[in-house]
């Protein structure tokens, strides 16, 4: 027991870390909540500490095998943690003085914990709890938030979420009567001997739980108006870290199933629905915040696509996490964008940016030319990876539809980009211009945009010894 | 060596990224930079010894992502060297066009130099990864420069530039995989794939991969019907841009076909070598054809690059036409690819050259109207000589690069395919494209927008008489350079009729 407590020290750390918050939180004068976020920042850097001492001790499970703590729960959480203190950044610039300030960061590390049991679960039982844990707080930031937008973004989110949480629960019960055990390594032996309907439906049910967590078709109705209704910091949360558990978990779960054609193929179905239809629905976008959330519902397809090769070949588990990982700061470089300049909604609002604030669009530009996979980028070394790794996986037509996809997403990434590049036009009203300057840009909003933009180069560069870790 | 030559340019960009640059100091680092880099490239070449088939000089190697086997990997050849060079040579004349920018020109000297290092990058590199990686951030840089630097439509026109390009560059990437998966052990190594071939003998697999690559180069080159994106990109760009976009980054398409398809697909290459050279006949005919039509100068010059690329097509498929196998017919298939290497180095040098006499033009009246002037011959004389110079080259005139180039497509080409004869019409069409150009631009009354038109400054017409310079240089004593092309030719050659 004592080493199961161990060996999740990164989970319990930010788990510990949540009750310190909320404790102090209820302490501390409303003026003085910035503290809260300095804890929760070192809860989270702590957890990025214990991830990487976790990451040297090499593979194990923890609680009877229900936990998996392989190199791939090594990354997940070290980029989790790591994107909890960008995040936590941005808040403290975002929601300073909210009357919920500290609730927020308690909803962050709980939420974030939840992500990190989903992706390290190899048990259903566990699985569903940890998508309660992970679901529950991301209810509670989207209806948190100020907006206009937000009461009807949470109950959007919450009524797809109780019902993916609800089929996921059926799916977990189904596969359990038909297998007699809650642990991932019963599936294979227990779902060959199964009816092929029955099991097809619990995996499917299941399955259904893990596509909302990662904001995939056909379960991504929410993400949408929750990335527009709430705050910028609860969209870069909900874009960026329950996806990485999600997309982790379906590939667990794949691993474990009979190597049966047709559940590679469901997987790989559901990456090629997800990748063209979030890239269609982006390129009518106006709005950039709905922009990034159908960019993100694309993103998980590609990410999808990983997921279902991992049967077939060795390379797509190292592929998919560093896929992870450069997604992770790539999408946080773009959001952090938007949290420097939060009063530029539509794209057209954009125009001109390049003059006035040339790193910040740079940033913009290493982050949507990231997004796209321009070299030499980390999401190119991924992209790259995933068309070798799907085409090995024999699914040929997937890596032709990532790379059509990817010329496609292009489009819409560029128009946000050329409007920034573009000379402010007569049409922009000059008075427009000098009031946003007014409201003061977030002043540690722009510097992370610049540091994850940064990152997600380097990350590019140094991909080798990142595959090396998980190979 | 090789690699300081690659990433010279970009710590230098850099650097002047630095907050307290000024625009005189950017411009003048911008020349610096490289003249410095054309001082390198002249000590490479000196020191340059033709390393054997499968070989590369200046090589260097280093892990980069060992779990997919690509790697740190350039070097050169008798393929890359001359185009480095001409790299070079011609961002050395654009910076030195560039010194009277008087728009953002510490940013426009960044983006050239970063530019530079993709173009040389592209060049050296030996790892199909790598090279994918400067031809991705070429097409960004490009981009970048027609967007911010350009006139006319040229938001619409980078947009179509980037969009396209960059499909081609996934089929291209596609391709690629298609290479690492089929190699075993699976690696993006160019000198491992030349060598052994994986496709080999895989009948329609290589024939479809190869087809994927094909497209991602044709679009580059571009080659009819995949050239739509070049004229308004052309149009649009500002000089100096067209000038690389022209006389340096459509020889990346090309390049491609001698350096990754022609080695690595042997015998999907002479498969497809009829498609090439039918290709290449309408490319010749049908970009002579509209530039004859065209009332715009600028458009007329991107052309006449759509039918400089043809003879580089034709002249590539020809050499996959095996024949009967004698020796002759292996003689006459060296000598094609060889023009066609030629053909690359002198067109960018040539249309370097009338590009940045096109962007002389623009700067005394953002005209680009061929009706528009008239009589430049007696208002700017030299302005004159520098654009009837360039013009003669373009259509192939004995003592000028471009004859150097054709005679050895034609003599290599029409040995082995004797329907090449037809793209010989290309050249007459081509003269009757550039006579009427000087016609109505040089001669006849001072009419029309010439009359206030003042004649070439310095620092127009010194890097304008450079390029033109080696032009000659090539077409009077083209041995030094054909010295170094020959033997890589002759394994190209050889790869092929594996």
């Amino acid at each position: 027991m004592g080493a199961d407590v161990l060996a999740v020290l990164p989970e319990l750390t930010l788990l510990v870390g949540a009750v310190v918050c909320l404790l102090l939180g209820s302490w501390t004068p409303r003026g003085r909540q910035h503290r809260v976020g300095v804890v929760a920042a070192l809860a989270s850097l702590a957890g990025a500490g214990f991830a990487v001492v976790g990451l040297m001790d090499g593979p194990t499970s923890a609680f009877s095998g229900t936990i998996a703590i392989d190199e791939a729960t090594g990354v997940l959480r070290l980029v989790i943690t790591l994107a909890l203190l960008i995040l936590l950044v941005l808040a403290r610039g975002e929601i300073a003085h909210h009357p919920r300030e500290s609730e927020v960061y308690v909803l962050l590390l709980l939420g974030a914990d939840g992500v990190l049991l989903l992706g390290a679960a190899t048990d259903l039982a566990v699985l569903v709890v940890a998508f309660l844990l992970a679901s529950i707080p991301l209810y509670g930031l989207v209806g948190l938030s100020a907006g206009k937008a937000a009461p009807e973004a949470a109950l959007k989110t919450y009524l797809v979420g109780a019902l993916s949480g609800i089929l996921m629960m059926l799916g977990a019960s189904v596969l359990f009567g038909l297998i007699g055990s809650t642990a991932y390594s019963d599936l294979d032996g227990g779902l060959s001997s199964a009816p092929s309907a029955a099991a097809v439906a619990g995996v499917v049910l299941l399955l259904t739980g893990l596509l909302f967590k990662a904001g995939a078709v056909p379960a991504h109705f929410w993400v949408p108006d929750a990335v527009q209704g709430s705050w910028i910091t609860s969209a870069a949360f909900l874009t960026t870290v329950p996806k990485l558990g999600a997309v982790l978990a379906v590939a667990r779960l794949l691993d474990y199933l009979p190597s049966e054609n047709h559940w590679v193929l469901l997987v790989a179905g559901l990456a090629a629905v997800s990748m063209t239809v979030g890239n269609l629905a982006a390129l009518t976008q106006d709005d950039v915040r709905r922009l990034l959330a159908w960019s993100t519902i694309s993103q998980v397809g590609y990410l999808l696509a990983v997921a279902a090769s991992v049967t077939r070949t060795d390379q797509a588990l190292p592929t998919l996490m560093l896929f992870v990982a450069g997604y992770a700061v790539t999408n946080l470089a773009c959001f952090a964008v938007l949290a420097a300049e939060p009063d530029r909604l539509r794209i057209d609002q954009w125009r001109g940016l390049a003059r006035r604030r040339p790193v910040l669009v740079a940033s913009l530009g290493v982050g949507l030319l990231g997004l796209v996979g321009t070299p030499p980028t980390a999401v190119f070394v991924a992209k790259l990876l995933t068309i070798t790794v799907t085409w090995e996986a024999d699914l040929q037509w997937l890596a032709v539809l990532v790379a059509l996809n990817t010329v496609l997403s292009l489009a819409y990434y560029l128009r946000w980009l050329a409007a920034c590049l573009s000379s402010p036009d007569g049409a922009e009203p000059r008075g427009n211009d000098d009031s946003s300057a007014l409201t003061a840009p977030r002043t540690a909003a722009a510097p992370v945009a610049a540091v994850c933009a940064v990152a997600a180069v380097v990350l590019g560069v140094v991909a080798g010894p990142v595959l090396a870790l998980v190979g | 060596m090789l690699s300081l030559l690659v990433f010279l340019p970009a710590v230098a960009a850099a650097l002047l990224l630095l907050p307290g640059v000024s625009d005189r100091w950017a411009r003048w680092c911008f020349v610096g930079v490289t003249a410095l880099e054309t001082a390198l490239v002249v000590a490479m070449w000196v020191g340059y010894e033709s390393p054997g088939s499968g070989e590369l000089a200046y090589a260097q190697q280093r892990p980069w992502i060992p779990g997919i086997g690509a790697s740190y990997h350039v070097g050169l050849d008798g393929l890359s060297l001359p185009l480095v060079a001409m790299t070079c040579v011609i961002f050395a004349a654009c910076a030195v066009f560039a010194l009277a920018e008087s728009s953002r020109p510490r940013q426009q000297a960044v983006l050239f130099l970063a530019l530079m290092t993709t173009c040389l990058g592209l060049f050296a590199a030996a790892d199909l990864v790598l090279f994918f990686v400067f031809f991705d951030l070429s097409i960004v840089g490009m981009y970048l420069s027609i967007n911010g630097w350009g006139h006319g439509e040229r938001r619409r026109s980078a947009l179509m530039f980037f969009l396209y390009t960059f499909l081609g560059s996934l089929a291209l990437l596609l391709g690629f995989v298609g290479l690492y998966v089929a190699s075993a052990p699976h690696t993006f190594d160019m000198v491992a794939l030349a060598a052994d071939p994986p496709l080999q003998g895989s009948g329609t697999t290589g024939v479809a991969v190869l087809g994927a690559v094909l497209l991602g180069l044709a679009v580059k080159t571009p080659t009819v019907p995949f050239h739509t994106w070049l004229p308004p990109a052309h149009t649009d760009a500002p000089a100096i841009g067209s000038a690389v976009l022209a006389g340096v980054m459509l020889k990346m398409g090309t390049y491609g076909f001698v350096r990754i398809a022609m080695p690595m697909f042997p015998d999907a290459w002479r498969d497809w070598a009829p498609v090439l050279i039918v290709v290449g006949i309408v490319s010749v005919l049908w970009g002579a054809l509209v530039a004859l039509a065209q009332t715009d100068l600028k458009r007329m010059i991107a052309y006449t690059s759509v039918n400089h690329m043809g003879y580089i097509l034709i002249g590539l498929g020809a050499a996959g036409l095996l024949g009967d196998g004698s020796a002759a017919t292996d003689e006459a298939r060296r000598t094609a690819i060889s023009g066609a290497v030629t053909q690359m180095v002198s067109h960018g040098l040539l249309t370097g050259a009338l590009f940045l006499l096109a962007g002389v033009v623009w700067a005394r009246h953002q005209d680009y109207g061929l009706d528009r002037y008239g009589g430049l011959a007696s208002k700017a004389p030299q302005f004159a000589t520098l654009f009837v110079l360039a013009a003669l080259g373009s259509l192939g005139l004995p003592g000028l690069s471009g004859f150097v180039a054709e005679l050895q497509i034609f003599a290599g080409g029409i040995a082995t395919a004797p329907v090449v004869a037809v793209a010989l019409l290309g050249i007459l069409l081509m003269t009757a494209v550039m006579l009427r150009a000087v016609q109505s631009l040089l001669t006849g009354p001072v009419d029309g927008l010439s009359s206030d038109f003042t004649d070439v400054r310095t620092r127009e017409w010194v890097p304008v008489a450079g390029l033109l310079a080696l032009s000659v240089l090539i077409g009077l004593a083209p041995s030094f350079l054909l010295d170094v092309i020959e033997p890589a030719a002759q394994s190209v050659a050889a790869l092929v009729g594996r």
